[in-house]
């Protein structure tokens, strides 16, 4: 379970949010909104533990994150605006290197069929930068499959998907919530996924 | 250890992928220290006697061209960030990227260094004791010019001041490197300098990266 209490983010000398509090169980989802700006991506970074709270806590199981939390970390997945695709690598040596660094082994089998799921079907041996921007978006997706991961903090997830891709991010992403996962994501369109709360910022 | 390999891994397969990155650092070494003697003309004296200094101040700079690039594409993709939040310490990541640097721009100088000793006529013992302080020297700068590469991340004109912060720190490792192979040629023997040597790069091997990986965590802020 992670929570989160009192958290106030300062951007320069610019207060974007005080005294939030927010709680997200295993099987829940949230769905964090609110204007261009409010703070949405740095809330996100906070709990993925990339920058610390100007003030408050998060805590996971209890415990409060900090830096070396191996346990956090290897119970959440984060994805920010940038896909973290190396350009002149194949889709397939980004996942496995994606893998690589999360200390897990990646069959070459598991990574096949992740990117298949992902419509990638003949072109995981490309390098990704001859992708277009909603394949690269895809390659990154592909990780949800093959990292086992409790926790997904998605910034944006479905920037530059298609309609296909959307359905397909979203039943993952329901299928995750109820076989017990925690999700947190920002998006400007409502979600066709149940269970979820919202967090206006 | 498998994260260390992995990162050293993907970074020379980009490298293969883009070979103008590992060229320019060596063509820079090649032709830097080649227009010397073309330059002073055919003095064996006086060029044996500036060889060591030329070679090294030449390896100097051309490890510090590739240095800018050694976090920022990390850095501008997003790949950074993933290695911070990852189950593996940022510091083994940051070792393998160090080693990887090394790799592209330090191994390949050492390799063509006593090729360049020999327009400077410099004997095949003065060779060796120059390849010796380049091996010991080359990964200290790489260790080195990390720390530098690690705090200009995401400053803008960054490379000029990566020069500026890095280049003093560099000069331990010029005397006693060039000095070396100038102790060994006036007889002097030069297994002083390379102790030396030796004693910097173990201790940069320890701090090195940990001050890497904080000034990482400072730039990802």
């Amino acid at each position: 379970m992670l929570s989160a209490h009192g958290l106030t983010c300062v951007r320069g000398d610019r207060r974007l949010f005080s005294g939030l509090d927010l709680t997200v169980s295993a099987g829940e989802w949230l769905h964090v909104r609110g204007e261009n700006g409010a703070g949405k991506t740095s809330l996100l970074r906070l709990l993925a533990g990339l920058t610390q709270p100007a003030e408050g806590e998060i805590r996971w199981c209890g415990e409060t994150i900090n830096r070396d939390d191996e346990d956090y970390r290897r119970n959440l997945l984060f994805f920010g605006h940038h896909g973290a695709l190396k350009e002149d690598l194949t889709a397939l040596e980004n996942l496995e290197f994606a893998s690589a660094m999360d200390g897990a082994t990646l069959t070459l089998e598991a990574a096949m069929r992740a990117l298949n799921r992902f419509g990638l079907r003949g072109r995981e041996q490309l390098p990704v930068r001859v992708l277009s921007a909603g394949q690269k978006r895809r390659v990154m997706l592909a990780r949800l499959v093959t990292r086992n991961a409790k926790l997904w903090v998605l910034d944006e997830p479905f920037t530059a998907l298609d309609v296909k891709a959307v359905d397909l991010l979203s039943a993952l992403i329901s299928e995750h919530v109820t076989a017990g996962g925690m999700a947190i994501l920002t998006s400007h369109q409502a979600m066709p996924i149940p269970g979820g709360r919202v967090v206006q910022l | 250890m498998n994260a260390i390999l992995a990162v050293m891994r993907r970074d020379l397969l980009m490298v293969m992928r883009r070979k103008s990155e590992v060229l320019t650092a060596l063509f820079f070494f090649v032709i830097v220290t080649s227009l010397f003697p073309l330059g002073i003309g055919p003095e064996p004296n006086l060029l044996r006697k500036i060889a060591p200094g030329v070679l090294w101040v030449a390896a100097l700079l051309a490890t510090m061209l590739g240095l800018q690039r050694m976090f920022s594409a990390d850095h501008a993709d997003g790949t950074l960030e993933q290695m911070a939040i990852s189950p593996t310490p940022l510091i083994m990541l940051v070792v393998g990227k160090i080693g990887a640097h090394w790799l592209v721009s330090g191994l390949p100088l050492v390799v063509v260094a006593p090729i360049l000793g020999i327009q400077f006529d410099l004997d095949s013992s003065a060779l060796g004791v120059l390849v010796g302080a380049l091996l010991l020297g080359t990964p200290l700068l790489s260790l080195i010019g990390s720390i530098g590469a690690a705090l200009t991340l995401g400053v803008r004109g960054g490379g000029v001041l990566l020069s500026l912060l890095v280049l003093p720190l560099y000069i331990p490792a010029l005397i006693f490197g060039a000095g070396a192979v100038e102790a060994h040629i006036s007889g002097l023997g030069a297994g002083g300098h390379l102790s030396l040597l030796a004693a910097m790069l173990a201790l940069a091997v320890f701090f090195a990266p940990w001050a890497t990986t904080a000034a990482l965590r400072i730039a990802l802020e």
